[in-house]
């Protein structure tokens, strides 16, 4: 209507998602460490006895050749579930809104990514438990194991996060809106993230398979980041330009289709929810 | 799944609560036209893939149209308080979500001009197992207000809702009544262009219903809001308007000064 003012509304607007996304997350903190001891202590336990757990599983019953192991496995484990976690929460956000949706008109997208963005921060808080890992691997060195360095790679970082981020608020538009008309949705992605955390190189490494199956990897986007994880942090590797592409493709490949998907649909919510 | 709404419709949604300045030269508030609310309803409740595939296999996918407004015309003017009235599930609540912009019309056209307070369903964004304090700030963030805004208007908020000393306790344990009282003071504490009313007065005891009658009809002498109220109390629609929209089965019935639209509402219902 009055153009004069459309960039400045778009601003306004933008502005004000921020900050409802901002009282979303700090909502979503709040309610998950209420009423425990350790509070957000267990954002950084958890992945820890994790670690633990499925270090001892597989140091004693299937033993692998990987230099620092249970570092392996934390940094593909955290990674995983800041993805599993963000679209697993993501895909039940605008059911779980439905009472804010019917009465309120408010901008719908905002709530698939509050949920990627609320796991973003727990990730954020599990680098911790990463950062003990690694030290405590400074201090002991495992024999016949080649010594860990932290290396200015680790600078990547926030832009595997940017990557990973795309992927799992890509995911989460998907999932959200095709759970509002079809609940089965929700079994199903439990069931294919279970498949999924096996199909990825978590707690095995990748030469452990079938060169067919290693092929067959490159398709599979978790791989992508799990391994651009490892290579920053534990291999002080540089990632390369193809797998920088890979990361890329596969996140914006999510989020558009995803976000189309949700744009078509949104105005239907309201119908179904 | 049923058919695309008509894209005439102008979204309500470019025409926010961040509307800075209101259109200074036109002095409709509201204007609805030819408005129509098609609603899809499946024959039976599909939420499973497995049941949607085998109906559309046998050819069994049917949906009967329900139609929840029809032709509805109206346009309401900067500064008029109008009342809506019709008996239960005859659209008033449909139509009201229209103007608000949380649904779209199947046809027809919704123009809003100003920044509009929807009163409906009080509440809807809180989460009870927070404090009434980290409410005040997530509901005012969902109804639009900034940071800032709630922050300088926090006390006024809580006074007008005389919850002071209960600030930091879980809202899960107020009562419904105080619960109302929050979502009121927080909905009111902008002073809009155009405040919508539906039902919510009922809630709260009566010197709290007294004091919302109150703060709307300041709003309305002091601020020149326009209102449009929704009650099933005619005798209260007819002391606060005074112009009336009558709704019947989707369909306008009447419409003009709200004595008479109340006077012959009434007799439609056998003369209460």
């Amino acid at each position: 209507m009055r153009e004069a003012t459309s960039q400045d509304r778009a601003q306004n607007n933008w502005r004000h998602d921020s900050f409802v996304l901002r009282s979303l997350v700090s909502k979503d903190f709040k309610l998950r460490y209420r009423r425990s001891i350790l509070g957000v202590a267990w954002s950084v336990l958890n992945p820890l006895l994790m670690m633990v757990v499925l270090t001892a599983v597989f140091s004693y019953m299937f033993r692998f050749n990987i230099a620092h192991y249970p570092l392996y496995f934390i940094l593909g484990q955290i990674m995983f579930n800041f993805i599993n976690a963000g679209t697993s929460g993501g895909m039940t956000s605008i059911l779980d809104s439905s009472a804010l949706i019917k009465k309120i008109r408010i901008n719908k997208s905002v709530f698939p990514v509050e949920k990627v963005i609320f796991e973003l921060v727990n990730f954020a808080i599990s680098l911790i438990a990463v950062a003990l890992v690694f030290i405590y691997f400074l201090v002991f060195p495992t024999p016949g194991e080649p010594p860990l360095i932290l290396t200015w790679n680790i600078v990547w970082l926030p832009l595997l996060l940017v990557y990973a981020t795309l992927f799992g608020v890509g995911l989460s538009f998907l999932l959200s809106a095709l759970a509002v008309f079809f609940r089965d949705v929700i079994h199903l992605w439990g069931i294919f993230t279970l498949a999924w955390t096996y199909a990825t190189p978590l707690f095995y490494p990748i030469e452990q398979l079938a060169p067919w199956m290693q092929q067959l990897m490159m398709f599979n986007p978790m791989y992508h980041y799990v391994t651009y994880f490892r290579d920053i942090v534990m291999w002080g590797v540089t990632p390369s330009l193809k797998l920088n592409f890979g990361c890329l493709a596969f996140a914006l490949i999510t989020l558009g289709v995803g976000y189309l998907v949700f744009r078509l649909k949104q105005r239907k919510f309201i119908l179904y929810v | 799944m049923s058919k695309q709404p008509g894209d005439k419709s102008k979204s309500p949604a470019q025409l926010g609560l961040e509307q800075a300045g209101a259109d200074l030269r036109s002095d409709v508030a509201i204007r609805v036209e030819d408005v129509k609310m098609v609603f899809n309803i499946a024959s039976e409740q599909l939420h499973s893939l497995k049941e949607y595939f085998i109906k559309i296999a046998k050819h069994q996918l049917f949906f009967k149209p329900f139609t929840a407004l029809d032709d509805i015309n109206l346009t309401i003017r900067r500064g008029e308080v109008w009342g809506l009235v019709g008996t239960n599930g005859s659209g008033k609540s449909t139509l009201l979500k229209i103007i608000a912009g949380v649904l779209e019309p199947t046809a027809g056209s919704v123009e809003v001009n100003g920044v509009i307070a929807p009163l409906i369903e009080l509440g809807a964004g809180f989460d009870l197992e927070l404090t009434a304090r980290e409410n005040i700030y997530l509901n005012g963030a969902l109804l639009g207000y900034s940071k800032a805004f709630i922050t300088k208007h926090f006390d006024a908020i809580v006074d007008f809702a005389e919850l002071r000393d209960f600030l930091d306790l879980p809202m899960k344990n107020y009562s419904s009544g105080m619960v109302a009282r929050i979502a009121f003071a927080i909905a009111t504490v902008i002073v809009p262009d155009i405040l919508i009313v539906d039902e919510t007065l009922s809630v709260g005891d009566m010197f709290f219903q007294q004091k919302c009658e109150k703060r709307i009809n300041q709003l309305i002498n002091d601020n020149h809001t326009t209102v449009l109220f929704v009650s099933h109390d005619t005798a209260q629609v007819e002391r606060i308007c005074e112009r009336a929209i009558w709704i019947e089965k989707a369909q306008q019935r009447m419409i003009g000064p709200v004595d008479q639209v109340v006077e012959a509402y009434r007799s439609s219902q056998g003369g209460q």
